[in-house]
């Protein structure tokens, strides 16, 4: 199980800032029940999204959003309202937010932060995908995780080591930064790194802080 | 009163800097042999960091050397070996000692040195390492409290012309200069076409550039760091140029091919200066700025 919780709404409206149109994503699993992402908190979500005069285009459910191929299958159904919206606002954990943004070429914007993975492993498996920081930074880099997926962890863009894509202290995995530049160009929004990144909040993770679970 | 190194920047002149490493132990008589060679040829000293993450006797104590000399240091600092409250507290004891130029790393990473086991901590990046210095100046610390007698530093950063693809450099580098990285040192460049490319992309922006110069001392030396080096591109000419120095002159011939590259950076005023690496070779550093024509 991935324990997650809510980020403050204000946050969550900060990233939503220019995005109108938005489509709610919640999840079945671990989010249902640690009561971040199930059905009651997407509809809580909806509502106050639209109190904050955001149009919520649509939204699901899905059993397990971490694993990607149902969150591809089960998203058919709604390609025409995709079709509608720039971004999507998931809340699940963070394996959840990248498996679902590896499936839409729109945003997916975090709405939880991980704190604990209590053991446990999500269902997308070939890599390393969130490391329970606690202070999810998804929404500013295209929904691929600098902090597990980069050497460095670093937040505001690439060292001068990566070469043709592939990252230097180990030329066999993909340069994070390379990935989230990439996506963000293909999306037409390189705008979201313009944004620094303020030091994180490591007292909340599960390696800098106290253990939570 | 804005730092030596600042004056020279702001001067309009031709800005030279170069570096020196701390010894692994506590013997500095090559380093200080260096600083008094490379003090009234240079406009400032950059002191490395734990360079490639092998563990050395530190940067704030070499810049406190460099000072000693009479020289104007440069304090390299990287985010691997401290969090943000070491990071700040050497920041302040730095600039009590009279080190006001501060170089933002984020660093190698630990297992490319020579502590492997080491726990790597890049609490903060590069960019937040300058959005600190900034802070400090402010009069406030990252935790949102007062500082009781405030700072003030000139602060810089890296790039990677060379980096391969380029976009993702060019965010980063917006980033430095949008958090007031006042100016850069760049990894080494060669190919003087390519580095126009970057500089007209680089003038858009209010900071300095020095292009970062490694000599060359060997053929081997050149292939190895085109092939291994991320960010290093040395064309094939120069290559076969150092290939074809006759036995025994190759250091010559990197000599001349540094001093040649920095005279043609500062003819065409294509930079602002150039940060000169040696690399064990810091007693040539004088013979590559008379090869410049400096």
């Amino acid at each position: 199980m991935l324990v997650s919780e809510q980020k403050p709404v204000e946050e969550i409206l900060r990233y939503l800032d220019g995005e109108n149109n938005i489509f709610l994503v919640g999840c079945k699993g671990c989010a249902e029940g640690f009561e971040s992402g199930g059905e009651p908190q997407v509809m809580e979500m909806k509502q106050k999204l639209e109190a904050e005069g955001k149009t919520v285009i649509g939204f699901t459910l899905i059993d397990m959003v971490c694993n990607q191929s149902l969150s591809r299958m089960k998203l058919i159904p709604y390609q025409q309202v995709l079709d509608g919206t720039n971004a999507l606002l998931c809340l699940t954990c963070g394996s959840g937010v990248q498996s679902l943004s590896s499936v839409v070429n729109k945003l997916v914007y975090p709405g939880c932060n991980t704190i604990s993975s209590v053991g446990g492993h999500a269902e997308w498996k070939e890599a390393e995908r969130c490391m329970e920081c606690g202070d999810c930074v998804l929404a500013y880099t295209g929904g691929i995780c600098p902090i597990a997926r980069c050497s460095k962890s670093m937040s505001n863009g690439p060292c001068g080591g990566s070469e043709n894509k592939q990252c230097e202290v180990n030329p066999g995995i993909d340069c994070a930064w390379h990935l989230i530049v990439e996506r963000l160009t293909k999306l037409g929004r390189l705008d979201k790194l313009e944004e620094v990144i303020p030091p994180k909040n490591w007292g909340v993770s599960l390696t800098g802080g106290p253990p939570r679970y | 009163m804005a730092s030596k190194f600042k004056q020279a920047l702001n001067s309009g002149k031709f800005v030279v800097t170069t570096e020196v490493g701390p010894a692994k132990g506590t013997n500095m008589d090559a380093m200080l042999h260096h600083i008094d060679l490379l003090k009234d040829v240079v406009d400032a000293i950059n002191v490395t960091d734990n360079q490639s993450s092998v563990m050395r006797f530190p940067s704030v104590g070499g810049c406190m050397l460099v000072k000693q000399k009479g020289a104007e240091p440069i304090l390299q600092m990287t985010c691997r070996d401290r969090n943000r409250m070491a990071l700040q507290a050497d920041l302040l004891y730095a600039n009590y000692m009279g080190i006001e130029n501060v170089l933002c790393l984020t660093g190698d990473a630990i297992p490319v040195g020579d502590h492997k086991e080491a726990k790597s901590v890049f609490d903060l990046d590069s960019v937040q390492l300058l959005k600190t210095v900034r802070t400090l100046e402010s009069g406030k610390d990252l935790g949102g409290n007062d500082l009781d007698g405030v700072p003030s530093y000139c602060a810089g950063a890296i790039v990677t012309p060379e980096a391969n693809p380029i976009e993702p450099q060019l965010v980063k580098f917006e980033k430095k200069v949008n958090e007031g990285a006042e100016f850069f040192q760049t990894q080494a460049i060669y190919d003087l076409d390519n580095f126009k490319k970057f500089m007209k992309h680089a003038r858009k922006y209010d900071t300095k550039i020095l292009a970062g110069i490694v000599l060359l001392s060997s053929a081997g030396m050149a292939r190895y760091m085109t092939k291994n080096i991320p960010g290093i591109f040395v064309p094939q000419d120069l290559i076969d140029e150092m290939a074809g120095a006759p036995k025994g002159q190759a250091l010559k011939t990197g000599i001349e091919i540094a001093g040649r590259l920095i005279g043609e950076l500062k003819k065409e005023a294509i930079c602002d200066g150039v940060h000169i690496m040696a690399i064990g070779k810091e007693e040539v550093v004088p013979d590559i700025l008379a090869a410049a024509g400096m």
